[in-house]
Formats: C-alpha cells, sequence, structure tokens
C-alpha cells in the first residue's frame, strides 16, 4: 500500500479532485480580501470550488430607517457613508432625488459643479479598485502608485469640501459652498499626476504576463446572465453593453459635455480592469471639459463700505440700523468660505421653501432668520408633496438610484437606495463557482464590494 | 416608447389588472393586482416593443402611517424595471395586507429577485410564494421582527448573538 500523501493524510483517503470528496472552508469575514464584511461558504473539490454561498450583512447600519426619522438634509451624512470611496455621487444623487420630488432645477452652475465633483470622485474609486485587486494579486507596487494618485485627488476634495471622506457636500438644492479659488489649476495638476500614474499602471499590468494569466478567462460572465443579474456600470460595460447612466440618462451637465462610454466584451476581470482603466481617462475630459464650460457666479453687486465681521453684522442689525447693511459683505469664518451671498446665488436653487439663505442674510435680516428658522425647526423643513420618485445616477459601480416616498412632511416617509454593487456580489457564486480557490480573490476584487451600500 | 405608450400597451393586454396608473414626476407608475403581477412582469420582460430585460430594483413600502392610506393594503411591493434597448423604465406596483402578505416570487424571471425578495421579507416581512431560499439577507437569523416596519420603533434593542446564557 502506497504511503498517502500529506493531503490524503489529513483529510482521509482518495480526498483529492475529483474523489467525490469536499471540504468546506469559510473565507471571511476576517480575511483581508473580504473586508471584514462578507462570508463566502465555500465547498471545495480538490482546489475547484464547487458551490459557494455568499453571506453579507456585517456592515449593515440602518440607513434606509435612519433617513426615515431626520429632515430631509438629515441623510446627507449618511448619504456619505453608503459608497465611501466615492461619497459625492451618493450625496449629489441622493439631493436630485429630492430635487425631483420638489420639482426644482438647481443652477447651471450647480449642475457643472457636480459633474466635476462626481467625476474625481469615480476617478478616486476606480483606482481604489483596481490598485487593491493588483495589490491582491501581488503587484504591491501598483497599489502604492494609484494610492498616491488618489491622494492628489482626495487633496482637490478636501479643498472644496473641508473633508477627505466624510465630506457631506451635496444639499438639496445645491451644494454646500462654492469651489475655492484657483481650483481650475490645481485640478490640471493633479490631473497631469493622474495621467502619469496611470500611464505607469498601463505598462506595469496591461501586458504583464503574470496579470493577464490570472485575470484573463477568470470570473467570467456572459451578457445575458449580466443583464438578468441586474448588474450595471463597469460589468455591464465589460460584456459589451455600453449602457451607461450618464449617455443614456443624461443629468447634471452630461449632456453638455463630449465623453466616450468604454466597452469590452469578454466579461472576465481583465475585461472589467480595461473598461475602469479607459472609464478614468473619460472622468478626467469630462471634469475637464466642465471646468472649462462652467458658467460663472452672478455679477457682483457694487459693495460700499469695508468688510465687517458677523458679530459686529449682527449688532448693527440688533440696533436698528439695517439700511444698507444687506449690501456690506461681510468677513465669513473660514469654515464657511464659498457660503457667501454672490457664491450662494450661484451654486444654489433659489428656492426659500428649500434652500438655507446665505449667512449675510440669516444674520441680517429678519426675513432670512425666519427663512433659516423655517428651514431647521423640527415640524418645518423641506416639504416636498406627496408622492414618489426615483433618481438614477451613475455611481463608481454602477446605477445608484434613489427611490424616496414623500407624505407631504418634513420628514422622508421611505427612501430605498438601489446599491450598484448588490447585483454583483448576489451573483458572485455564480462567477466563482467552477473556478480554482485562488480565483475567488481576483474576482472578488474585481466586483469593487463596497460594504457601505451594499449593507447599508 | 413613451410613459403613456407604455401604460397603454399593459393596459390593452391586462386590463382591469392595472388597478391605477400614473406619471408622476416623470416616473411611469402602475399598480397591478396582486395575482397577476407575474405575468405582467413576464409580459414586461417578453414583449419585444417593452422590451424590459433588468429588473433594476425591488423593494417595498409599507403604508401603515400614510395619510389616507392607514386602512388600505398595508404593504407596496415595488419592482422598477429597465429596458436596455429602448430606454425606458416602468414601476410596477403591487399591494399585500399585512395578514396576507405573500407575493409571487420573481426569481425564474430575475435571478437578481433572489437577494432583493431576501431583503423584503427580511426588512418588511412580506413572503415570496416560490422563492427557493427565503432566509433573511441583511439582519441576522435571530432578529426577532422586520426593521423597516412603521411600527418597529428605531431606538427598539435585541440580545446580542452568542451562544445562550
Amino acid at each position: 500500500m502506497p504511503e498517502p500523501t500529506t493531503r490524503e493524510f489529513m483529510l482521509g483517503e482518495g480526498s483529492g479532485t475529483g474523489s467525490g470528496q469536499t471540504l468546506q472552508v469559510g473565507v471571511g469575514p476576517a480575511h483581508p480580501a473580504m473586508h471584514g464584511i462578507i462570508r463566502i461558504t465555500t465547498e471545495l473539490d480538490g482546489e475547484f470550488i464547487r458551490k459557494a454561498d455568499v453571506e453579507i450583512g456585517y456592515l449593515h447600519r440602518a440607513f434606509e430607517k435612519d433617513c426615515e426619522v431626520g429632515g430631509y438634509n438629515n441623510a446627507i451624512p449618511y448619504t456619505d457613508r453608503l459608497n465611501y470611496v466615492s461619497p459625492l455621487i451618493n450625496n449629489f444623487a441622493y439631493a436630485s432625488a429630492v430635487e425631483k420630488l420638489l420639482g426644482i432645477e438647481v443652477t447651471e452652475r450647480c449642475q457643472y459643479i457636480r459633474t466635476v465633483m462626481a467625476e474625481i470622485s469615480r476617478i478616486c474609486d476606480h483606482l481604489t479598485c483596481v490598485g487593491a485587486s493588483a495589490m491582491e494579486l501581488g503587484a504591491f507596487t501598483v497599489f502604492l502608485y494609484m494610492i498616491k494618485a488618489r491622494e492628489f485627488l482626495w487633496e482637490l476634495v478636501e479643498d472644496v469640501t473641508g473633508a477627505r471622506l466624510t465630506i457631506s457636500y451635496g444639499r438639496v438644492g445645491g451644494v454646500k459652498a462654492d469651489l475655492p479659488e484657483g481650483f481650475a489649476i490645481k485640478v490640471t495638476s493633479a490631473f497631469k499626476q493622474t495621467r502619469e500614474v496611470l500611464d505607469e499602471v498601463h505598462r506595469l499590468l496591461t501586458g504583464n504576463r503574470i496579470f493577464m494569466d490570472r485575470m484573463i478567462g477568470v470570473g467570467a460572465l456572459t451578457r445575458e446572465e449580466t443583464i438578468a443579474w441586474g448588474i450595471t456600470g463597469p460589468l455591464l460595460r465589460a460584456v459589451g453593453v455600453g449602457y451607461d447612466v450618464r449617455r443614456a440618462q443624461p443629468h447634471w451637465a452630461y449632456d453638455r459635455v463630449q465623453f466616450e462610454v468604454p466597452i469590452q466584451k469578454d466579461g472576465d476581470n481583465y475585461a472589467r480592469y480595461l473598461v475602469r482603466m479607459a472609464e478614468m481617462e473619460q472622468s478626467m475630459r469630462i471634469a475637464e471639459q466642465a471646468l472649462a464650460m462652467m458658467p460663472g457666479g452672478p455679477i457682483n453687486v457694487d459693495f460700499v463700505g469695508r468688510p465687517l465681521d458677523p458679530a459686529a453684522y449682527v449688532d448693527q442689525g440688533k440696533q436698528g440700523k439695517t439700511e444698507g447693511l444687506l449690501l456690506i459683505p461681510i468677513r465669513l469664518s473660514p469654515n464657511l468660505q464659498g457660503q457667501n451671498q454672490p457664491a450662494w446665488e450661484a451654486v444654489n436653487a433659489h428656492d426659500k421653501r428649500v434652500v438655507l439663505p446665505p449667512k449675510e442674510t440669516t444674520y441680517g435680516s429678519i426675513e432670512g432668520l425666519m427663512n433659516h428658522f423655517m428651514l431647521i425647526m423640527e415640524g418645518y423643513g423641506i416639504r416636498p408633496p406627496m408622492g414618489e420618485a426615483y433618481f438614477a445616477s451613475e455611481g463608481a459601480n454602477g446605477e445608484l438610484g434613489f427611490y424616496i416616498v414623500s407624505d407631504g412632511s418634513d420628514r422622508p416617509y421611505r427612501v430605498r437606495c438601489r446599491p450598484p454593487c448588490l447585483p454583483p456580489v448576489a451573483a458572485l457564486p455564480r462567477m466563482i463557482e467552477g473556478e480554482m480557490i485562488a480565483d475567488l480573490v481576483p474576482t472578488f476584487g474585481s466586483v469593487n464590494m463596497i460594504g457601505g451600500e451594499l449593507d447599508r | 416608447m413613451s410613459g403613456a405608450e407604455i401604460l397603454q400597451c399593459l393596459r390593452d393586454r391586462f386590463g382591469p389588472a392595472l388597478l391605477e396608473t400614473h406619471q408622476d414626476r416623470g416616473d411611469t407608475t402602475a399598480v397591478v393586482e396582486r395575482r397577476e403581477l407575474l405575468d405582467v412582469l413576464r409580459f414586461c420582460r417578453d414583449e419585444p416593443t417593452l422590451g424590459f430585460d433588468m429588473l433594476m430594483d425591488l423593494t417595498a413600502a409599507d403604508y401603515l402611517k400614510y395619510p389616507g392610506r392607514e386602512d388600505g393594503p398595508r404593504f407596496e411591493v415595488v419592482y422598477l424595471l429597465y429596458s436596455l434597448p429602448h430606454n425606458h423604465r416602468v414601476r410596477l406596483k403591487t399591494r399585500v395586507d399585512e395578514d396576507d402578505a405573500v407575493v409571487a416570487s420573481a426569481v425564474e424571471l430575475w435571478p437578481i429577485a433572489n437577494w432583493l425578495e431576501r431583503e423584503v421579507w427580511d426588512m418588511f416581512g412580506v413572503r415570496f410564494a416560490g422563492h427557493p431560499d427565503l432566509r433573511r439577507l441583511l439582519m441576522y437569523e435571530e432578529f426577532v421582527g422586520h426593521p423597516l416596519r412603521k411600527d418597529y420603533p428605531i431606538d427598539r434593542r435585541q440580545p446580542l448573538i452568542g451562544p445562550p446564557a
């Protein structure tokens, strides 16, 4: 009788591939590639996955229930935490859904700001996805390069929003503040560096034998399957369907810029990688065009007198010295930069039922104060008429939709987020069954599962 | 195809099974009789002029505390369909009562309905007849109740899972 191999010794006789004896292996939630929030139970036959079951919900934090508790704008910080790699898109998509419910239009400049910031976010998201999945295949250099590029972009985001991750920059009816001075120049230089990184990564990965061997033909879905599973975004474009919400149902300023929707036809991990790489270039094109076309703010009024600080402004108002007060620009605290009257008019919908008045008006006139009060106090706030609306936008992972039901009160009756990465994660068993256990990690990486939006 | 044409097409085929239609805020919506729901969904998917090949989303809403709807059927199950070839959307809804909260499962039409229906069961307690594996999706198995129901208080605490004490 031959000596048993180590494997047979551990698992019993006849435990190789095709022996009929299977092995249960749990991957995650503590596995580093599973982000701590996914558990995949696999049934292995040798090294092949025969059956897999995906368990989610580890990061569930009642997003939809929480939205029902506060006012409409209170949900903005929660949306930051949906897809936390590209939070700006979530902010704007949610705000646009409420605007659709209200039936209001935001200003032209705001549409362009949303477009630019959403595209910068999309690049960040793709950089993270490609970088992380390359790292999981051992290409650590690529990860470092891509995170370096993401750093340049996050600096832009920080410039505009004041934060890097939990930005809370969108508002129903507008955005928090106007773009800072000299933003376009910073974008140019950040994009230049990002393009250099992308070029480097192309040379490191796209023709790399090891990378190609691990990615080509792995985790593939057919066109029919992808559609039946409701998968959108880069995974759908990787099977040759050019569906992109930005093109199919243009919103914000997407109908005024030129861009291509990159497609591939193989539907495997490599095709998804190529789609994401090409999309980053398109996103930069969109952002550059939108910045160049961005309409300026309104014509500035001729101000009289020197800038006042807010406290003095309020004091004067209290003493009844209100004549001409609104014409004097106040010096806003640096935290409120980009929120002064001219900027406010440029980036917010001119609708008193929805948008907080500029701070000068709040501090300097009783109408402004009342307007502010009515929007902030419980039971007042934004009150869309009864009804329902669904707004779809192209998130980094696919169609990001918000379905909101209003009962006419100041709180949303029901907020449903269509998470773009739920369908591909649901289809994950289909992608990995029949393939080797070692291919689970790159396939999972190409899905770009983001726990925040998956579990909500 | 415009929203009105989609609704007309459905009305021609199903007539009285379409309880209500509207195009409020540009979203084409039809409320469908529950027992015809699966047929309507199948028709939407297979009829070439409609061509709704994608189930974009499947969700529900609890109308327990909605003004004017307190007595009516409590739940609304919402299907958001999208057509890739025609680039149009439709929202189909069906209403169910609390004591008979069962809807036919759409898993045979779209595999993605599997997870989406599990989530609706988890969050609202609406069952889907014919679903192959109706487990909770986001909450844990030992969780009691359905958190997105309007009578589930947001601050209710439940024991953490662990071995029995």
